[in-house]
């Protein structure tokens, strides 16, 4: 009797979890977990399983693998998941170069593809595919909002990113928001570690605002340098300048610096609550930008695996296409590119119990789409 | 004649060919992909071992010629699949063989500028400028915005070589297979030559081969643009294979990783760049599937290699090298 | 262009020389004494920085945090030395080339093993922060003079280690001549280890002082290794005095270099053109340099005599 209630509700609640007729499903995550950039696979892993872990299908396979920041092994490994471990959905990919080298060929192959941040304009415009979604966001779009923001606040700009095409979408974003007067316009080097002499060239525009995109380790020189520097022009940019990874290397020099994100640690929702506590009791840290894409993308995964199976693609895709999912950054649905439409907002670095993080100032964007989903002809 | 080392390189071409045939039989084509890698990796170092095994020039830019090759196949293709002109009004080619004879030509042009100048130094200087000219294609190439930049260049579709679907990975192997083969015989060929004779003496020792009327510098200097050609034909396989061709191919760990498939392998050795292609690709492979940190290991192995297996796999299976 | 501007990016020209001049100094040292190319140089380098960033948090004092990397980097460097490197000194470069290409693989993912995948926190002492005002009214951050100040003081050093002690001179006679040393009794395996960790001390010191003005991160070695090669090639391989004058060369080109062409492509082209282009120019112009350098004086400016 006993066995028999027990196998009942275990029935029942598999049942009431929707999962019941989960199809078993693949999935590929290809990121970066050795080298200096290994902080954004890392976090992307992470969060991406903590929605794995949390759902308890057990019919979903994930394997995960190294891409050491190099597109040969990107393609390579992307290969060997398509043909030899037979996946049925790729994601995990951080950088846009390797983005572009693996998705044409896995879409032509048949695979689905969720991104979990790297989101060129080639792939949301012309170069869009039924295959290939994005569940972060546009590369222009943290840029674009920043450019709104500074068109309402300053008047006269001086703008700096690397020199290559991430870099220079970055400013083409930011200059299609912002119409003021630039005090400069700059280019520096990839993987640039010291900016001493930008830094006196702001110094000397006569600049009233600065904006920068130097992701990672590039952020950190540049923030700290300019802390010391003594120059008190106040400093924005899109959130990877100053998402949860970096900040604790970046210390008290980023303190006050404005940025752009669709989520900061504390939100007031109830989903954002919760997925913060669950990360940080499941990883011991704070989760950055990253972590809550790649949470979204596995999120977007396992509700589409729910109702349709992966081998009929265009009913996992219309599943996809709904959105149905809760993410933590609020507002969430998709483009006619398939890309995300969502809100955007400024936030502030400040210290809360001693810890360095993203403070919400307020909403830039509602329901922000992105400028080359007229090019895509799905 | 059946030596020692002819057995053993008889049996890594034979190996080379039977695996991924069998692979294929089996269902996974991955592996022919993996084999079709070690081919082409192969054939870059053998570039590479004809200037630094037979002529002694530690070249530690060849990087560069690889990645001029790849560029080649790339950009030929964009233009052609876009149906837009190049400079000069040229058309782009999906047709391997044309992308093949302009890869080798730019490369050729390139390896001439380059070399003129650096064979005018030697010893660590040579190594030194060789590396600052590969910085500089590589840097070049980052910042050129119409190829892709950082971001690089997609092919999309494989390009063609006549007679045979290249989109079916055992094709591309095996022109690929065929192109090492050929690649070998000329690098025997070379060795056997009276131009692969000068070419070691110089190496061996300079003045005497100046005595005889040689002139060192410009044998130095030939040998450097068939060593750039070959490898840079390399180049242009392997941005087909990948279908993707990025400044990465330019870097110098590339070129460091090409030094250090002719020493895994065993250098000045014929067949010493495939062995240590093979050898490195299936470390590589291997230890990546075990571990995150199989950079680590790889580290120790080929330290290991390098204190404790001089000569190489080859020196290894086939004993000291013959000279002849 | 101002006064200031010019001012301050001339020192900052000088500051990248002096921290290239204290990576150079070591990998010039080690070449000119032991014949041999050091790629690891670059992580001893890493070394130096990540010893600072782990004492100075712990402590929390910079100064410790300091001793430490010289200390840790100096250990390093003699452990390898004695593990690995001595067996290298007959070998011919590329062996040499190759084994310091698997120790980078070892330090780099060796220091993620220990220290995690993400960058660390290392921040300049409380003593050198803000800025002075220097003549035309410019503003330039201690620290950074505090660097030049550091260089300047270790090329002292140097000079008078070298030019004035009994070191110096079994060093100085090491460059020459190695087999006579050996054979006049001089005990060149100790020589050699004290030569290899004074030269990993001196790249840990930079890696711990640049440390704390950009970020903590494996693989910072690496671009500053390939500069400090340029710079000794430019200077003459095993001289310090062309470490010295190759690093300030390129510090200022590179420096002035970033900041004038885009300035003087834009007089042509549209700022963002300028931009992207003549951040792309400023790039290679090290290289392009060291290439003029070396077609003129295929061994550098300042060509230690050898036997």
């Amino acid at each position: 009797m006993k066995k028999m209630l027990a196998a009942a509700t275990m029935a029942l609640s598999l049942g009431a979890s929707g999962l019941a007729m989960a199809e078993p499903l693949k999935i590929g995550m290809i990121t970066t977990l050795s080298g200096g950039g290994a902080g954004l696979g890392v976090d992307t892993r992470d969060g991406f399983m903590l929605a794995i872990k949390q759902s308890g299908n057990k019919d979903i396979t994930v394997v995960t693998e190294d891409d050491a920041q190099k597109p040969e092994l990107a393609v390579q490994i992307a290969d060997k998941m398509i043909q030899s471990d037979q996946v049925d959905v790729l994601t995990g990919i951080v950088w846009s170069n390797l983005l572009m080298a693996v998705v044409p060929g896995a879409v032509a192959q048949g695979k689905f593809y969720v991104s979990t941040n790297a989101a060129p304009a080639a792939l949301a415009g012309q170069g869009c595919n039924k295959l290939y979604f994005n569940a972060a966001y546009q590369n222009d779009n943290l840029h674009e909002a920043v450019g709104e923001y500074a068109n309402k606040t300053y008047k006269k700009m001086f703008i700096l990113a690397p020199n290559y095409p991430a870099g220079k979408d970055s400013l083409t974003g930011f200059k299609r928001y912002y119409k003021g007067e630039l005090a400069g316009e700059v280019y520096t080097k990839v993987g640039q570690t010291d900016y001493a002499a930008e830094i006196a060239q702001m110094r000397a525009s006569g600049a009233d605002g600065i904006f920068v995109f130097l992701p990672g380790g590039m952020g950190i020189s540049f923030m700290k340098q300019f802390a010391q520097s003594g120059v008190k022009i106040p400093v924005m940019g899109p959130g990877f300048s100053f998402s949860q990874d970096v900040l604790p290397a970046i210390g008290d020099a980023a303190l006050g610096a404005k940025a752009s994100g669709q989520w900061a640690p504390d939100f007031d929702t109830d989903v954002s609550k919760k997925f913060l506590a669950d990360f940080q009791k499941e990883y011991n840290r704070l989760p950055s930008i990253y972590a809550v894409q790649a949470y979204d993308a596995a999120q977007l995964i396992l509700s589409a695996a729910g109702k349709a199976s992966v081998k009929d693609a265009d009913a996992f895709r219309n599943e996809l296409l709904k959105a149905d999912i809760k993410s933590p950054r609020g507002n969430f649905k998709f483009n006619t590119n398939q890309h995300p439409i969502q809100d955007i907002y400024l936030t502030e670095v400040v210290k809360k119990d001693g810890v360095l993080t993203n403070k919400t100032v307020e909403k830039i964007f509602t329901d922000h789409g992105d400028a080359y989903a007229k090019d895509c002809k799905i | 004649m059946l030596t020692r080392e002819n057995t053993v390189n008889l049996v890594l071409a034979l190996l080379l060919l039977v695996a991924p045939l069998a692979a294929n039989a089996f269902g996974q084509p991955f592996y022919v992909t993996l084999a079709t890698r070690i081919a082409i990796l192969a054939l870059a170092a053998l570039g590479l071992n004809l200037a630094l095994g037979l002529g002694g020039l530690v070249s530690f830019g060849h990087a560069a010629f690889f990645g001029i090759g790849g560029y080649a196949a790339g950009i030929l293709s964009s233009h052609a699949l876009s149906y837009e002109p190049m400079m000069f009004g040229l058309p782009g080619t999906v047709q391997m063989p044309v992308i093949w004879i302009v890869a080798v030509i730019a490369a050729g042009l390139v390896a001439l500028a380059i070399g003129a100048i650096s064979l005018r130094t030697s010893g660590v200087y040579f190594i030194m400028i060789t590396l600052a000219f590969a910085q500089m294609v590589y840097y070049f190439a980052i910042s050129w915005p119409a190829y892709g930049g950082e971001d690089g260049l997609s092919i999309l579709v494989r390009n063609q070589f006549p007679g045979t679907n290249t989109m079916k990975p055992l094709s591309f192997f095996l022109v690929c297979y065929g192109v090492l083969l050929a690649g070998i015989a000329l690098f025997a060929l070379i060795r056997a030559s009276r131009f692969g004779a000068a070419l070691q003496a110089a190496r061996q020792n300079e003045t005497r081969v100046a005595t005889v009327g040689i002139h060192p510098y410009r044998i130095r200097l030939t040998g450097f643009v068939i060593s750039a050609m070959i490898t840079s034909l390399a180049g242009a396989l392997y941005a087909d294979l990948n279908r993707f061709v990025s400044p990465s191919m330019l870097s110098w760990h590339m070129s460091g990783e090409l030094i250090v498939l002719i020493i895994l392998g065993g250098t000045g050795r014929l067949f010493g760049p495939l062995a240590g292609a093979a050898l490195y690709v299936a470390f590589e492979f291997a230890l990546g599937g075990l571990t995150e940190r199989w950079q680590f290991f790889l580290g120790l192995i080929l330290l290991g290699v390098v204190l404790f297996a001089r000569g190489g796999l080859l020196g290894l299976l086939a004993g000291k090298a013959k000279h002849g | 262009m101002t006064l200031a501007l010019a001012l301050e990016q001339l020192l900052n020209g000088i500051q990248l020389g002096v921290m290239l001049f204290l990576m150079a100094a070591g990998l010039t040292l080690i070449f000119g004494v032991m014949g041999l190319i050091n790629l690891a140089h670059g992580s001893l380098y890493m070394v130096g920085a990540f010893a600072c960033a782990a004492v100075a948090a712990w402590t929390g004092s910079f100064w410790l945090g300091l001793i430490a990397s010289l200390a840790c980097a100096a250990a390093a460097g003699a452990i390898v030395e004695l593990a690995v490197i001595r067996r290298l000194y007959d070998r011919d470069h590329l062996d040499q080339v190759l084994a310091t290409f698997a120790l980078i693989l070892i330090f780099s993912e060796g220091t993620r093993w220990l220290f995690g995948d993400f960058p660390l926190y290392l921040d300049i002492p409380a003593l050198l922060q803000g800025v002075v005002t220097l003549p035309g009214d410019a503003s330039y951050p201690v620290y950074r003079l505090a660097i030049i100040a550091v260089g300047a003081l270790i090329a002292l050093g140097l000079y008078l280690l070298i030019g004035k002690t009994r070191l110096g001179m079994r060093i100085r006679a090491g460059e020459s001549d190695r087999e006579m040393i050996g054979a006049l009794g001089v005990d060149i395996r100790t020589l050699y280890t004290l030569v290899f960790a004074l030269g990993s001390a001196l790249a840990g010191l930079a890696g711990a002082l640049v440390g704390a003005l950009q970020s903590v991160q494996v693989g910072m070695g690496e671009p500053v290794l390939i500069l400090a090669f340029v710079v000794i090639v430019i200077g003459g391989i095993g001289s310090i005095k062309g470490a010295l004058y190759g690093a300030l060369l390129v510090g200022v080109t590179d420096t002035l270099g970033r900041f004038l062409l885009p300035q003087l492509l834009a007089l042509f082209v549209d700022p963002s053109q300028a931009g992207m282009i003549g951040g792309a120019m400023a790039s290679m112009l090290i290289y392009v340099v060291m290439a003029v350098i070396l077609a003129v004086k295929p061994r550098g400016l300042f060509p230690p005599a050898h036997a």
